[in-house]
């Protein structure tokens, strides 16, 4: 779309030294990495959210307004999303998203609160589209955030509820990046097969360093001699694109639980050693059927924005909430709209979704899947793609978690 | 003992990709005491130059080739940048080389792109040679293993049996004195940057698949380099060759395992939900290389074989 | 022998009667206090101008640059160690300040009467201490050296950072509150412009320390320890005791950077402890001209104009330092305070028209080939993009695949050359 436009003219407001503009549109501000190594997840997510925009415009707008989304370039660093939170609040905007690392949202989180406390009259809603950190609806909850994928303890729910299901599995193997998000995963993986499969014994439990791992080789190793069935890992990124290569190099048969095996770029740098192999934990993959429309839309993206594939359908989700948020509260206040979303229900294609009251966390149906060379709809061109298990929706209801969040509402 | 011979084997021939990276490098900075920040670049540039010439001429012509645009490449930097930065001394040649690898990586951003690119093993290397202890070991490290010895075996030849070779030995160890001797100190400085390029780009090439070519390779693996080139020594081939095959050992073995400091320090009371004592040698291993460079630094700056100060 | 003093010599200065060989009190004042003065004028005037917020937090993170930028200074241009591990006491002092900000707000002990207003000393104590432990033996020596050390312990403490959640916070940092405690002349931490008043005072002290630590023996040994440490012996001091005390001094001014940073932000993150950072630090320091107090100032405030505001012009903002970064080391190696010092000389001295008159054509040739530079970069990062999007500046399109643009980028790129090469002054090789 015209993003030079918007990048232009969010360049001009902010380098004036005027006060607060009036905007009549509604404005969504996008902070994410838009350039350094994390550009191309930080621009997937950005063309989600544009698509999703045009869509709602082409339907008269949310409330009667334009939806506008404006980038803000965080370059993947907290500090640096807290100095383009100011732009956006300087520019009028009351709405933010962001979804890549868990460390930038928790900043933002935080800073979103004080903001609020200090400036009441002026509050910001933070609508986050991919941070799953558990703590984000838990400890650190807050009433101005809301969480629209599903956070790691409810992935692992859903994985271990189909891991429940399969009898020939009796070793598992978790394999996870040393930092708070690996660990969560871990520790929810342990605590939950225990409860559902007491008889699964852990033959490994490892942390590896973060994005430093060249060669896996030696953990697959470890894997194989521990004889095991079936790995659990949350990597993403490179770590998971060099753990998925080295063990189809090694001729490993076994299946690979991940939660992004079909993030960006993971398809492509793995190859057909992952077919068959690589199974995700997602709310969506493109092979699921939602009727012609969706269909239809889906191949328009495609076309759209040069063959980048559909993958966040909870960006949908999200902009579908927030337009229906701003109706029944019959205005775009920050306010009026979380009291709105605060426990809201919604029809998806794939079944219906709610935002929890208590910890403001989206409950929707999750779904196993396996990578496969026969599918209608491919990843990145390379002819394979995703297909659900026979057994692999897992309902909504089913990945809730406990919560230990206890949120100051606003009077 | 499967996990012993495993990471023998592996760490080897990560040793042995560091050793191309880092033989060019101690060529540079010894001759040149210039330590090149953008080192690693050309690296990059040689597994995406591989990418992209491999894409119409298949692997071989572009394992040939590649390199040789490299060097090219690195002599023409060296001509035309830093030959003038030389004037200002050695911390502007490092500022200059540490400025070259910033743009480097953002000019194949966007020759390129952003994601990763998907250059692959060459069908022909993408077997498995053996068994061992159940699992498969591929060809294509074996071959990794074949071209590094190869490569050091005629670095070896060159260094020693040419003329050329003999004059950039000297220079190695004695530049001024060889400029006293009437060689075109300028024309070799050039010839040795861009063999020094050259050897990256090679190392690329051949690097590039068996890890991921993205544009984030060059500031993951460069930092790596110059602590095996630090610790090897200044002047010495044979110490950055040691120096790799330990660095490359050390990380492949400690990522294998998995004791935790309680379990090495319990009996002086460190106990197992500590913090401290919680951490496996695993954890660590992503600073084992950098703990090394400072205790050398400190214990022995001119490195293990190194010839003088800097 | 001609009497020194006899007038009608006729290159001899006015001198008066008694021989007066240093600056005379007026010069001292106006080379030295006065700076400083018009400094905290211009920082005290500039909330009159009623600037937005995202003006302030800008504002903000210049005066935290600017105090790190110069302490880092202390070791480049004055005592001639390059680190790339500056931003470790930068972050060690942040890091202290922000666990004392949690003191605070939990009221241990004492803290609960501890002011926010000076938590920037406890940043100083810590990056001081920091410096104390980790200096001694890295400056052993000086050089490659030093310089390769400082990159180890950076990488050491970043890793280590990630490691000892407890004390760094791993990904997701410690985070703070600064509003709690007890409030330093009724100046409380909420808004914007009120941390605005606190970090200028900081930086005003900050930096008139700095100076000051310049200019005392301390500050004059290290000068020389840079330019000939082997003289200094003869002299009779230790290079290593002095690079030691200076190194101390200058983690000690960057924990004091680092104790804004985190009152600013009530955030601190690993992140803050690597490579990245002391990068970025060194970069600000070089561009801006390490050989004068000023330089780090300049580079400081240019940079960060450019970290925050670049980037929403460009996607390839970081390309654009580089080469911007590039050319000042191969064409500008004092910096840009270095341009301006030789640009007011340039101007002063005899010939100055005709010079200023080739110096403004080179200059309209280098903005020839900046212009043709970004045209190129822009229209191929659309290109590489592969969606379809078009340069367009000034609304005016410029399509990847049209005759005419490379026409526009490479024209006034080579004619910016042409011009370039056809004015600057000949030189051998």
């Amino acid at each position: 779309m015209k993003r030079t436009a918007l990048l232009a003219s969010a360049a001009v407001l902010a380098m004036t030294f005027a006060g607060t503009a009036y905007s009549e549109t509604l404005k969504i501000a996008y902070i994410d990495p838009l350039s350094g190594s994390f550009a191309n997840v930080g621009d997937q997510g950005l063309k989600h959210f544009v698509y999703a925009a045009d869509l709602a415009n082409a339907d008269g707008g949310i409330g009667g307004m334009e939806v506008e989304i404006v980038p803000f370039d965080n370059k993947l660093n907290p500090k640096e999303s807290l100095v383009q939170l100011q732009k956006a609040i300087d520019q009028g905007i009351r709405f933010i998203t962001q979804g890549n690392g868990s460390s930038v949202a928790s900043a933002l989180i935080d800073a979103v609160e004080k903001h609020n406390r200090r400036n009441p009259d002026e509050t910001v809603l933070f609508l986050n589209y991919a941070a799953v950190d558990p703590a984000f609806t838990n400890d650190r909850c807050s009433f101005w955030h809301f969480r629209f994928d599903a956070d790691a303890d409810m992935k692992m729910e859903a994985l271990t509820d189909w891991l429940a299901d399969q009898e020939d599995i009796k070793n598992v193997y978790i394999l996870g990046q040393n930092y708070s998000f690996g660990k969560a995963v871990a520790a929810a993986a342990v605590r939950m097969i225990e409860e559902k499969r007491p008889d699964i014994e852990i033959v490994g439990n490892e942390l590896h360093p973060l994005a430093q791992v060249k060669d896996f080789s030696p953990y697959v190793q470890k894997i194989m001699s521990a004889d095991t069935d079936a790995v659990i890992t949350g990597n993403w990124g490179p770590d998971m694109q060099l753990l998925i290569k080295a063990a189809g190099d090694a001729g490993q048969d076994i299946p690979y639980l991940t939660y992004y095996g079909g993030g960006l770029g993971a398809v492509t740098a793995m190859g057909e050693s992952a077919v068959g192999r690589v199974k995700q934990i997602t709310e969506f993959h493109e092979n699921m059927d939602g009727g012609e429309a969706h269909t239809a839309r889906m191949t328009d993206f495609e076309d759209e924005f040069g063959g980048l594939d559909y993958y966040y359908h909870r960006v949908f989700t999200l902009m579908e909430m927030l337009e229906k948020a701003v109706e029944e509260a019959g205005s775009t206040d920050p306010l009026d709209v979380a009291n709105a979303l605060s426990g809201m229900e919604h029809e998806t294609v794939f079944g219906t979704v709610k935002m929890r009251e208590d910890n403001h966390q989206l409950i929707q149906p999750m779904f196993v899947s396996t990578l496969s060379a026969d599918v209608e709809r491919d990843v990145e061109g390379t002819g394979f793609g995703f297909i659900t298990d026979p057994d692999g929706r897992i309902e909504g209801e089913q990945t809730m978690t406990e919560t230990t969040c206890s949120m100051r509402r606003p009077s | 003992m499967e996990t012993v011979v495993f990471s023998l084997l592996n760490g080897t021939i990560y040793g042995l990709l560091l050793f191309m990276l880092s033989s060019g490098l101690t060529l540079i900075f010894s001759m040149m005491g210039v330590l090149n920040f953008a080192h690693a670049s050309f690296y990059m540039i040689g597994a995406y130059f591989a990418y992209t010439i491999g894409a119409t001429t298949g692997f071989w012509v572009a394992l040939f080739l590649a390199p040789i645009l490299v060097a090219a490449l690195g002599a023409i930097v060296e001509r035309y940048g830093l030959r003038k930065v030389h004037t200002n001394g050695h911390v502007a040649e490092l500022l200059f080389t540490f400025g070259l690898a910033y743009l480097i990586e953002e000019i194949v951003k966007i020759i390129w792109g952003k994601f990763a690119v998907p250059y692959r093993v060459p069908d022909a290397l993408d077997f498995p040679l053996f068994q061992l202890y159940g699992t498969d070991y591929p060809a294509y490290r074996i071959f990794m293993l074949v071209v590094s010895v190869t490569m050091l075996a005629v670095l070896f030849v060159l260094l020693k049996k040419t003329r050329t070779g003999l004059i950039i030995q000297a220079a190695l160890t004695h530049p001024h004195m060889v400029g006293h001797l009437g060689h075109n100190v300028p024309q070799i400085f050039m010839l040795v940057f861009g063999i020094g390029c050259g050897l990256a780009g090679l190392a690329g090439v051949i690097g590039g698949n068996y890890l991921v070519t993205e544009p984030g390779m060059a500031f993951n693996i460069g930092p790596i380099v110059f602590v095996v080139v630090v610790i090897g020594g200044m002047g010495s081939l044979m110490g950055a060759f040691i120096a790799s095959i330990l660095l490359g050992l050390t990380q492949t073995f400690a990522v294998a395992i998995d004791t935790t400091f309680a379990q090495i320090f319990g009996f002086i009371g460190l106990g197992p939900t500590t913090e401290l004592g919680a951490l496996s040698i695993s954890a660590i291993a992503p600073m084992l290389p950098f703990i090394l460079l400072v205790l050398i630094l400190m214990v022995r700056p001119r490195g293990l074989l190194g010839e003088r100060e800097f | 022998m001609t009497d020194t003093t006899a007038p009608g010599s006729a290159a001899a200065p006015q001198r008066p009667a008694t021989t007066e060989l240093g600056p005379t009190p007026a010069q001292r004042f106006t080379n030295r206090v006065l700076p400083f003065i018009v400094g905290a004028a211009v920082v005290a005037a500039i909330p009159f101008m009623d600037p937005s917020r995202t003006a302030y937090t800008l504002l903000n993170i210049i005066g935290i640059n600017i105090v790190f930028a110069l302490s880092y200074n202390m070791l480049l241009g004055y005592a001639g160690l390059l680190s790339f591990g500056h931003a470790v006491y930068f972050g060690l002092g942040g890091y202290a300040v922000m666990h004392t900000m949690g003191a605070i707000e939990n009221e241990w002990g004492l803290f609960a009467y501890f002011p926010p207003f000076f938590l920037p000393v406890i940043g100083f104590l810590g990056g001081a201490f920091a410096g104390a432990v980790i200096g001694w033996p890295s400056c052993r020596r000086s050089g490659i050296p030093f310089a390769m050390i400082s990159l180890g312990i950076a990488q050491l403490i970043f890793f280590a950072g990630l490691i000892f959640v407890s004390v760094f916070g791993g990904e997701e940092g410690i985070s703070g509150d600064r509003t709690y405690g007890p409030e330093f002349l009724g100046i409380f931490l909420g808004p914007i412009n009120e941390v605005y008043i606190f970090i200028a005072f900081w930086t005003v002290v900050g930096s008139a320390l700095i100076f000051a630590f310049t200019r005392t023996p301390l500050g004059r040994m290290s000068e020389a320890v840079r330019d000939n440490p082997e003289r200094v012996e003869f002299v009779g001091y230790d290079p290593q005791t002095i690079r030691y005390m200076v190194f101390i001094a200058s983690g000690g001014f960057a924990g004091l950077a680092g104790g804004m940073a985190a009152v600013n932000f009530e955030i601190f993150t690993p992140e803050a402890l690597s490579l990245i950072p002391s990068g970025i630090v060194l970069l600000m320091a070089y561009i801006g001209g390490i050989r004068y107090f000023a330089g780090p100032i300049l580079g400081a405030i240019l940079l960060t104009l450019g970290q925050s505001s670049l980037s929403d012009f460009s996607e390839a903002w970081l390309l654009y330092l580089g080469i911007l970064f590039i050319a000042v080391v191969m064409y500008a190696p004092s910096g840009l305070a270095g341009m301006i010092v030789a640009f007011a000389r340039g101007a002063t001295s005899p010939g100055a028209f005709g010079r200023l008159a080739r110096w403004a054509a080179m200059s309209g040739g280098a903005a020839l080939m900046l212009a043709g530079t970004i045209v190129l970069v822009e229209v191929l990062i659309r290109r590489s993009n592969g969606f379809g999007e078009v340069f367009e500046p000034y609304g005016y399109p410029l399509p990847h695949d049209s005759v005419m643009t490379w026409v526009i980028a490479i024209v006034p790129l080579a004619a910016g050359f042409a011009i370039i090469r056809a004015l600057a002054p000949k030189d051998d090789a």
